[in-house]
């Protein structure tokens, strides 16, 4: 059994309203070297699935499909053994 | 005209979209859910608004991918009309049918409010009825976290120089939409997503009946 672990985030260009108002609060604690900050999120799919090679190509197909909004969003994944 | 209204999982203004679509002369709507698989002998197609799938991974993302929609791409392409509000408009950008994406409002606020809006188009077959009444802005009710319009520079060229853009905010933009897109259309103009609720505004008491002439356009 494989695990894949897809990171997701904004594409640069796009605004983080979310990052930008956990950077104020972290301005605010005391933090004011937190000078950006955006906000993705982890996906962890387990895979019934031996060959890493496999895994990985159907893990980006599943991220094309429908993991990943490629309009607003850019990803990347890891394949571990779970 | 027969309409369908789609209703998927957490769908919530199914109800007050067949109900505003049936008050209509000339309307006959009817539900039809989303693990069907045909959409034949309809005229229209009314994606609701509400919290398909709890919103689960993206806005609209889930409800884009179930089995109805394979039928509501036939009826797109074949020229049928498709309204979708609110998560109808996510459903509709997740699904490709519309270009663009909707994300989070600028203020990062869930905003319910009666807003103001600019008809940009009004030679849609969703707006020719507001012509006549060009210059009044037209009031209309919104209520959405995820409402900020966004695409590529490309794309939001296009979808100004081919009239795309349908509905604007007027004076204030309330989620940081770019141009201050409230909705779109493809380019053949016979699909339509829109944040604003016009099902929301279908008799004075309601607080503004400006959302029949969508209606009632759309039937005419």
């Amino acid at each position: 059994m494989l695990k894949g672990i897809v990171t997701v985030t904004l594409k640069q260009d796009v605004l983080d309203p979310q990052g930008q108002a956990v950077q104020h609060s972290l301005k605010t604690l005391g933090f004011p070297e937190a000078q950006n900050v955006r906000i993705g999120k982890s996906i962890e799919v387990w895979l019934e699935e031996s060959d890493s090679q496999k895994a990985e190509s159907r893990l980006k197909e599943m991220c094309d499909a429908l993991l990943v909004n490629a309009v607003i969003e850019d990803y990347r994944f890891e394949i571990v053994e779970a | 005209m027969r309409c369908a209204v789609l209703v998927f999982p957490g769908s919530n203004c199914d109800y007050d979209l067949y109900k505003a679509a049936n008050s209509v002369e000339g309307m006959e709507a009817e539900y039809v859910w989303y693990a069907g698989d045909s959409l034949h002998g309809f005229d229209a197609i009314l994606v609701p608004g509400g919290f398909s799938y709890g919103d689960a991974l993206r806005a609209g993302a889930l409800a884009a991918r179930a089995p109805i929609l394979k039928a509501l791409r036939l009826a797109a392409d074949s020229g049928v009309r498709v309204l979708g509000i609110c998560n109808g408009f996510q459903i509709l950008t997740e699904c490709g049918l519309l270009p663009g994406a909707l994300h989070r409002n600028s203020g990062l606020r869930f905003i319910c409010d009666t807003v103001s809006l600019e008809v940009s188009n009004t030679a849609t077959p969703f707006t020719t009825g507001y012509a006549e009444r060009a210059d009044i802005p037209v009031r209309i009710p919104i209520a959405h976290g995820e409402g900020n319009y966004t695409c590529d520079n490309e794309t939001l060229r296009k979808l100004e120089d081919n009239g795309q853009v349908v509905f604007r905010y007027a004076g204030s933009n309330p989620n940081g939409s770019v141009n201050d897109i409230a909705g779109i259309s493809n380019l053949k103009g016979n699909v339509l997503g829109m944040m604003p609720h016009p099902e929301r505004a279908m008799t004075d008491w309601m607080g503004t009946s400006d959302g029949r002439i969508l209606f009632e356009s759309l039937s005419g």
